[in-house]
């Protein structure tokens, strides 16, 4: 079953999402960690009232983790459960 | 005296019989749920993953229980309180860690594990030794964690009860300890998700009330709560900019740059999350379960804001400081501040924040306890010692004592870590999880040619070099703040070991793989990754 187009396609279908989505997450997390540790001028630039480059970079953080954990589960739900799902299907049923 | 000592040792003691009958009451709540799950716990699968029934939304408020501890809540509030946005960092690393376990942890980890991670270690490895290291990890890590709980509880206590002797510390450290053992040992797995989720609705409820009072007393704008909490810090715009606490030199800056990596990159390798995953039936429910999380905890987090920047607003640092050294208390401080300081309101606040406070040390304990118990019965004690042949039966029971042990060490352990910031001590646990557990977990899933010998040095060589740096470093001895102020062997300069021992723990399990002579079982690879991508076969 590992061999088949039909996994193979799934397990495409995973990585090729997954692998290089964690890859941007996590450089564009340490770049905020970066800057707030060697570009300190930067990050205090206040933006309006109090609120500075640094806050609105971290609140930032927040809603980029919640776009990608919705964007995920938006693909897993379209493009990987149908097919683990028939290949789960044939594999109890028929095997 | 200073403020914080009368609170210590006058007003809050006056309040003594409320805080302790609203945390009597939560006690007894939880002690009800335990024995009402503890009835319905019959087999191994009931003990260890709560039967496997619970919905993707409980679970994930199980989850949100399990992971916002007293380092969240006391830990994250006292650092914004103390280092203003440094503090904030922790929430930051802390939430997006999440979205490692969402896309490449728990659906594979509920699909092809049973009851603990070693299970997902082992699944193609030999299982005695890759499962006698994935429980020693497990044990390591989970108390680390608990020591850091242990540590909150100690510092609530002599907070609000007045208990300033250590005699008494101890006690509470001793009566934390007790109940811990009575969740695990008679609700196993279905009580302590119950009692994760009523903690994770009041830590929910109880930030959200605070939260509510410190903008109600700013007119909700957020500018000006920045602004007073900037003024009254005397830091003044430094106070709202990266580098009060971590950008000092260029040591302390690559301690914050080793602290981010260790967050984002340990939550997908802390064992009592990972094993949270077998409570929900299929990988469907596990995905939905990180989703409800990472939306609760993130609101929490967002929270974390109001209590931090509020506690530095309206209450003087020295206050803080004299209160608890590591800023830990900031956040009951707060909640008294808000209610009025010698009014019965203040004293109704306080003495709820603090119930939740100790609620959520109750939780978190249970869950890390339950975790590393798991572990020793299932994989030390079933697969290792008994070489799979130990009935159901004597698993549950052997995971029933290895609580009680577990219990009984991290009371002894608890009374060492008072003073050092609950959040930092956490932080360790994550960098040690990140070493030791996250590369094996990911080449295990991912990487057809890992073998056997490229875990054990992987867990190992990342476990020794976390634990070993951590032991060299200035949280152990050298410094005022460390754990034993008086003697100094410290060398390694950083707090937080991650920035080396987690490229350790990844290189370590590549080499070990690279230079074995052993093939990897091929098969049994091909057969993992059918089950962890489609859930065939899966418990």
């Amino acid at each position: 079953m590992q061999a088949s187009a039909e996994f193979r396609e799934l397990r495409h279908a995973h990585r090729s999402f997954a692998f290089p989505l964690t890859i941007a997450f996590v450089a564009w997390y340490l770049l905020y960690v970066l800057l707030s540790n060697y570009a300190g001028d930067f990050m205090g630039t206040k933006l309006f009232g109090n609120i500075n480059v640094a806050l609105v970079l971290g609140l930032a953080q927040f809603l980029t983790t919640f776009l990608i954990a919705w964007w995920y589960s938006r693909h897993a739900a379209t493009k990987l459960d149908p097919k683990a799902e028939a290949i789960k299907s044939r594999m109890e049923g028929g095997a | 005296m200073n403020p914080a000592m009368t609170l210590a040792a006058g007003e809050a003691s006056e309040h003594r019989p409320l805080i302790i009958s609203l945390f009597a009451v939560f006690v007894l709540a939880t002690l009800v749920i335990t024995v009402w799950a503890g009835r319905q716990t019959k087999d191994a699968a009931d003990f260890y993953a709560g039967g496997r029934q619970f919905t993707g939304f409980q679970n994930g408020l199980a989850v949100s229980g399990d992971y916002m501890s007293a380092a969240s809540f006391l830990g994250i509030a006292g650092a914004i309180a103390l280092f203003g946005y440094d503090g904030f960092l922790y929430s930051i690393g802390f939430l997006v860690a999440w979205l490692v376990a969402l896309l490449l942890v728990a659906e594979p980890l509920r699909n092809s594990g049973r009851y603990t991670m070693g299970d997902v270690l082992a699944y193609r490895m030999r299982q005695r030794p890759v499962r006698t290291a994935a429980g020693t990890s497990t044990i390591v890590v989970s108390i680390f964690y608990l020591l850091a709980q242990m540590a909150g509880a100690g510092v609530l206590v002599s907070l609000l009860l007045g208990i300033t002797s250590d005699a008494g510390k101890v006690g509470i450290v001793a009566l934390v300890g007790v109940l811990m053992i009575v969740y695990v040992t008679i609700g196993g797995m279905k009580g302590t998700t119950w009692v994760q989720m009523v903690k994770a609705v009041l830590l929910i409820a109880g930030a959200l009330l605070i939260t509510f009072l410190v903008l109600l007393k700013f007119d909700f704008n957020v500018s000006d709560l920045l602004g007073s909490a900037a003024d009254n810090s005397g830091k003044h715009s430094a106070f709202l900019e990266p580098g009060l606490k971590y950008g000092i030199d260029s040591t302390t800056k690559l301690d914050f740059l080793s602290l981010g990596i260790a967050l984002v990159l340990g939550t997908a390798g802390l064992p009592h999350i990972l094993i949270r995953f077998y409570t929900v039936p299929t990988a469907k429910a596990a995905r939905k379960s990180v989703n409800w999380a990472i939306g609760i905890i993130g609101v929490f987090y967002l929270m974390t804001i109001a209590l931090g920047f509020g506690a530095a607003a309206l209450i003087k640092p020295d206050e803080i400081i004299a209160s608890n050294k590591a800023g830990n208390t900031a956040a009951p401080l707060l909640a008294l501040h808000l209610g009025g300081v010698d009014s019965t309101w203040g004293a109704i606040l306080l003495a709820s924040i603090s119930a939740v406070a100790f609620a959520t040390i109750l939780a978190v304990v249970a869950g890390l306890t339950l975790a590393s118990s798991s572990s020793f019965a299932h994989d030390i004690y079933a697969n290792v010692i008994k070489k799979g042949q130990a009935t159901e039966k004597q698993e549950v029971r052997a995971a029933r004592y290895a609580t009680v042990l577990i219990g009984i060490v991290s009371i002894g352990l608890g009374a060492l870590a008072r003073d050092l910031n609950v959040a930092g001590l956490v932080a360790l646990a994550f960098a040690v999880a990140a070493s030791a557990n996250l590369p094996t977990i990911l080449y295990s899933l991912f990487w057809k040619r890992f073998t056997t010998q490229g875990a054990l040095w992987s867990i190992y060589g990342g476990l020794v070099t976390a634990v070993g740096l951590v032991l060299f470093s200035p949280v152990v001895s050298g410094k005022p703040t460390s754990m034993f102020p008086d003697v100094d062997f410290h060398w390694f300069p950083l707090e937080n070991p991650g920035l080396i021992s987690i490229p350790v723990g990844f290189l370590l399990g590549w080499l070990g793989t690279v230079l074995s002579k052993e093939e990897p079982n091929t098969a049994k690879y091909a057969e993992l990754e059918v089950r962890s991508l489609t859930g065939t076969g899966a418990h």
